[in-house]
């Protein structure tokens, strides 16, 4: 079964194909961090008029790649949700027209279903069942993964997102949007311990998160130091400590509650190399284990959306259902 | 030669087929839910025309000014039907197609574009072609450019949403109005039919709205110099 991914929910653009007996044969994507930089943040008009433009170019690149014609599609799989509606809906348009054209289904994806399978693409895949951490830039829950399509959500962020909080703290110290990874680029040049700033809700006996706090934590501490380049990386360093000691605990204690032995780790923040320390550490004291997506999967993807959609319809693909819409808010546990 | 055309720019869904110079259209008031609608529309003119995808030679669609997504609608659903078969596409200004519609020889129109602005242009017959009597543009009612001389005809949702800002402004250049005339596929496809023919469709990657609209969000450095 050969499917086309289109990956369109938020500021990146990707793009590829997969093939259920021979694996990801390409994937291409465009971020337009560059183009928000200048904004600090992330326009949605803008970013919905940069998909248009992106797609066929991307899609044009995959065939090219896989050496795959368009006529030997099975599917095409999109992201139906959550996101932001405009640039959802410009992947959905494409495919679901594509796809008409071509006569085969298109199949709406959900967003972090893609995420949290992603591992499963990697060279040492999980199986099932296990707890799956999603964090990023819009999100931050936990869930226990039972099999494809049985998604039960444990917990998740009361406010921000993880990535979130990375970003508005980068913010903080005059870092460039979008200033995650230099907040961890900061950090890993600061000394441990000069700050200590809060854990939020580690010891809430529950498996909800809050970054908010942790942000106007921050801010403060940020406003009582001097501003020279040391201090910076010490409270990057202080802020990034915080959050991975609470992401590292809540993963043990869903471990622990679930009785389940194998976690997964996805999204843009699970690239962090602190983190994975973490957790890796963590994992081996308590006899766990711990698995990632490929790094060059661990942003928005289109590689996840076709992976997910081939797991999802192994038994067989949808007739063909030309209508289209898109669930800018959906959430993972419904969409079983 | 046979092409699908698609207008979405409004509150309307429109879609086309032009089979060797005739027309089959459907439409309907799809609010912002063109995405349910269009294909199923264009499904059910391939029927009827006993067309399939295989027949067609290009994708029109009006490319705007209009309601941002529904434009990308329109372009998107383009750009998946041309790129299926590397067919050309064409797009059609939306204000064009609202001339079109009328069936008169001197047009101004004037479409909604909230924010208390209209899209706005004016058009004048000539050589059974439309020729561009004043720029296309985004403009407050009260500020639209007055056009030349007389026997203008008022069109579209404009003249009714700003009847009250757009009518003394263009007082003696209107013979009459009709706000309820809206821009339509079969219009769209009346227009892209001649071009199409002199071979100025568009790979389908080039395909792209025209918003007119394009300063949406202030930079970091205006959002500064604004406090």
């Amino acid at each position: 079964m050969l499917i086309l991914g289109v990956e369109s929910s938020c500021d990146e653009t990707g793009l590829a194909l997969y093939d259920s007996d021979a694996g990801l044969l390409a994937h291409a994507l465009h971020s337009q961090v560059a183009m928000h930089q200048e904004y600090g943040g992330v326009v949605p008009e803008l970013a919905s008029r940069d998909h248009i433009r992106r797609v066929i170019p991307l899609a044009r690149e995959v065939l090219a790649q896989a050496g795959r014609e368009l006529n030997a599609l099975d599917a095409v799989a999109f992201t139906e949700g959550p996101g932001l509606a405009g640039a959802l809906l410009v992947g959905a348009a494409f495919a679901k027209s594509l796809a008409f054209a071509l006569g085969v289904p298109a199949v709406g994806i959900h967003h972090l279903e893609g995420h949290l399978l992603s591992p499963l693409l990697s060279k040492r895949p999980p199986a099932f069942p296990f707890v799956a951490l999603l964090v990023s830039g819009g999100h931050t829950q936990l869930m226990r993964v039972t099999g494809v399509g049985n998604y039960e959500l444990l917990g998740e962020t009361q406010d921000d997102a993880a990535g979130e909080a990375f970003d508005k703290t980068a913010k903080l110290l005059g870092l460039d949007y979008p200033g995650g990874p230099a907040v961890s680029k900061l950090a890993e040049s600061g000394r441990p311990g000069r700050f200590k700033l809060p854990r939020p809700m580690i010891g809430s006996n529950d498996l909800e998160f809050s970054f908010s706090g942790l942000k106007t934590a921050v801010m403060l501490l940020a406003r009582s130091q001097p501003g020279d380049a040391a201090t910076h990386a010490d409270i990057a360093r202080a802020f990034q400590d915080a959050v991975v000691d609470v992401l590292v605990a809540k993963c043990m204690s869903a471990l622990q509650r679930t009785s389940l032995e194998r976690l997964v780790v996805a999204g843009g923040v699970g690239a962090n190399r602190q983190l994975r320390a973490g957790l890796d550490a963590a994992a081996a004291r308590q006899g766990f284990e711990v698995f990632y997506p490929e790094l060059e999967l661990c942003t928005d993807n289109g590689a996840m959306i076709a992976f997910a959609a081939a797991l999802r319809w192994k038994g067989g693909l949808p007739k063909p259902d030309t209508t289209f819409s898109v669930r800018p808010r959906w959430e993972l546990s419904l969409a079983g | 030669m046979n092409f699908a055309a698609i207008e979405t720019a409004t509150e309307w869904c429109s879609v086309a087929l032009w089979r060797d110079g005739e027309i089959l259209s459907l439409e309907r008031r799809a609010g912002n839910r063109q995405g349910e609608f269009v294909l199923p529309m264009l499904e059910t003119l391939f029927r009827r025309a006993n067309l399939g995808m295989a027949d067609l030679d290009a994708i029109a669609f009006g490319a705007g000014p209009g309601a941002f997504t529904g434009l990308r609608i329109a372009c998107g659903v383009a750009q998946g039907l041309a790129f299926s078969r590397n067919l050309p596409v064409i797009g059609v200004s939306t204000l064009e197609a609202t001339a079109e519609e009328s069936g008169a020889a001197r047009v101004v129109v004037a479409l909604d574009a909230r924010m208390h602005e209209v899209y706005y242009s004016a058009y004048e017959k000539r050589d059974g072609g439309w020729l561009a009597a004043l720029p296309e543009t985004c403009v407050a009612p009260e500020m639209a450019e007055i056009p030349p001389g007389a026997g203008w005809i008022g069109c579209g949702n404009g003249f009714s949403v700003y009847a009250d800002r757009l009518g003394p402004r263009l007082a003696g250049r209107l013979e009459r109005i009709a706000p309820e005339l809206r821009p339509s596929a079969s219009a769209v496809a009346r227009l892209a039919a001649p071009r199409l023919a002199a071979g100025e469709g568009l790979d389908a990657a080039l395909a792209t709205p025209h918003y007119i609209r394009d300063k949406i969000a202030l930079t970091s450095s205006e959002q500064g110099k604004g406090k």
